[in-house]
């Protein structure tokens, strides 16, 4: 199979990294530009940046956060979160990413990919669904992240962005979202099977079980993980969060509160991944960083 | 030509020439060259990229629109000017797509011509077996995004080794190393002896990098493929400070010019 792909999603409120805690909202781990070094360290294969309350605060505190990390990182950056227009894109572009995702944009007007996509390329050009279950047993698409209920089906809008342009889709799963529970096994495989642009499953990652199966059942063909990886982080980085001591990494760092979430670092779960026979990157040294399982050749 | 005596004669950092026409991520392409001792300018200016000891091509996006772009600008003279003078060249992704003859997306299009390729949708490229009915079949997804093996390609069913990237840009790299990939077309060489690496894909292979004297090509991203990526920026940043010192002009017959008659070694 094609090698997939592990991506750190770090939510981004102002100059901080992030993360929602169920009833208990938005939990500060530590300066964005560390993290993302350490998991660029690590072995991730890309990095995802979601601007947490872009329509609140405006973006002047995420293109100086874009630009720092992308000093010195060396892999692909996602950026997302509020983005609305070409002007927009570009910004986050010139300011060192590869690739912007957008979300209620599209949704409110779907030319709006076409433009990207005529403009960008179609791969700088990730179009971010955030689905939730509908009484029906099917997924309504939902905008203002994952707030307000639209009128689309989940699979007529993926498939409608596919053929509008988009590079990949970016799925995530309202429900599973937060809960550590698995990622929605069912939706992802559903818009997998549907497209022929990749999709990249989010929402609910809390073990590297979770990951193996939307990757298997799924049919993923990348995904992103966030408390999983920053609880584990955390206990590497406390000395490196930044001088203000934050509350949120205090009392996780105490508490141990979890919740389903196994913290698991990056090798931890490529080396699992890896055992299950997925051919990913693996980091070796300095001198390569070989897919292992060996080579693609036979699929 | 005055070289320096000692270290507080330091030679500057030769200029490298980042072409600017619109499209791509140049911001990461001017830190790897920052970090392999360059100085890189951003530009859409065809005087500096003549004026430059080395240039970088890059590119996302469509082929027709990035011609378009470059003739318009007079960038297209410039850059096919500096590589038939031996300035030392990367073109990069949809940069090293424009380096050849022609493209098949969306219609047809000349390119540069200074490489004798074609650039091809990636399903004809490679040819993917369609997606049969079933659970264990999964659908090959285009763009293709993400990492992927890169190796010498192999002759006569001789696995090539390592020291075919030897004196190249890819000098010291570990065959089997993985790149990063982010395209939906692809090129395929008229002469193989230029292939420099190849990259297995949906059961075929494909080129991922060419070579011609201080012409290099790759369909990979080196400057978001962490350390093999960067190890690509230096030995290109090696060359281009030995070019700027010794000033050693190449002159390289683009195939254009060899199918005309013209150019041939000075």
């Amino acid at each position: 199979m094609t090698a997939i792909r592990i991506i750190p999603r770090l939510d981004i409120k102002g100059e901080n990294l992030v993360k929602g805690i169920h009833l208990e909202g938005l939990r500060i781990l530590g300066r964005p530009e560390v993290f993302a070094q350490y998991y660029y360290a690590q072995g991730a294969d890309e990095l995802l940046f979601m601007d947490a309350v872009a329509s609140l605060y405006g973006r002047n505190s995420l293109l100086p956060i874009v630009e720092r990390t992308a000093r010195d990182l060396f892999i692909p950056l996602t950026v997302g979160g509020g983005l609305r227009s070409l002007q927009d894109f570009s910004d986050v572009l010139s300011a060192g990413a590869d690739k912007v995702a957008v979300n209620t944009a599209a949704v409110e007007r779907p030319a709006l990919i076409a433009e990207a996509a005529e403009r960008f390329g179609s791969s700088t050009i990730v179009v971010g669904i955030d689905a939730k279950r509908a009484g029906d047993g099917d997924w309504h698409v939902f905008t203002g992240n994952g707030r307000d209920k639209s009128s689309r089906r989940v699979l007529d809008w993926a498939q409608e962005a596919a053929q509008l342009g988009a590079g990949e889709i970016l799925l995530t799963s309202v429900d599973q979202e937060g809960t550590g529970g698995g990622y929605d096994i069912a939706l992802t495989r559903l818009i997998a099977a549907a497209v022929d642009i990749p999709v990249i499953a989010c929402g609910g990652a809390g073990s590297a079980g979770d990951v193996e199966r939307v990757l298997s059942e799924g049919q993923a063909d990348a995904v992103t993980c966030a408390a999983m990886f920053h609880y584990a982080a955390v206990s590497i980085l406390g000395s490196g969060v930044g001088e203000e001591s934050t509350v949120g990494f205090r009392v996780l760092a105490e508490r141990r509160d979890y919740g389903r979430v196994q913290p698991t670092g990056i090798p931890e779960l490529k080396r699992a991944l890896c055992a299950a026979g997925y051919s990913m990157r693996m980091i070796q040294d300095d001198h390569g960083a070989p897919l292992r399982p060996a080579t693609e050749a036979a699929q | 030509m005055n070289l320096p005596q000692n270290s507080s004669d330091a030679v500057p950092a030769p200029t490298v020439a980042i072409v600017d026409y619109g499209v791509g991520n140049l911001f990461s392409i001017r830190q790897a060259c920052i970090r392999s001792g360059l100085q890189p300018l951003i530009t859409s200016d065809p005087a500096a990229v003549t004026a430059a000891q080395g240039v970088v091509l890059p590119g996302v996006g469509a082929f027709g629109t990035a011609m378009e772009a470059l003739h318009r600008s007079g960038l297209d003279a410039a850059v096919t000017d500096a590589v038939c003078r031996g300035v030392p060249t990367m073109g990069i992704c949809l940069g090293f797509q424009l380096l050849m003859l022609e493209s098949l997306e969306f219609g047809r299009h000349r390119g540069l011509g200074l490489i004798d390729g074609v650039v091809l949708p990636l399903r004809e490229l490679v040819a993917v077996p369609s997606a049969s009915e079933g659970a264990a079949s999964r659908r090959t997804k285009v763009p293709r995004v993400g990492w992927g093996v890169v190796h010498p390609p192999s002759t006569g069913g001789v696995t090539a080794s390592a020291s075919r990237w030897e004196g190249t840009y890819m000098n010291g790299l570990v065959p089997g190393g993985a790149m990063y990939f982010v395209h939906s077309y692809g090129v395929r060489l008229a002469n193989p002896a230029t292939l420099l690496a190849v990259t297995p894909w949906a059961g075929g292979e494909y080129c991922s990098a060419v070579q011609i004297g201080r012409l290099f090509g790759c369909q990979f991203h080196p400057e978001r493929s962490a350390l093999q990526g960067l190890a690509i920026y230096r030995n290109f940043g090696d060359e281009v400070r030995s070019f700027a010192v010794t000033g050693d002009r190449q002159h390289i017959a683009s195939p254009l010019q060899a199918r005309a008659g013209v150019g041939g070694a000075s």
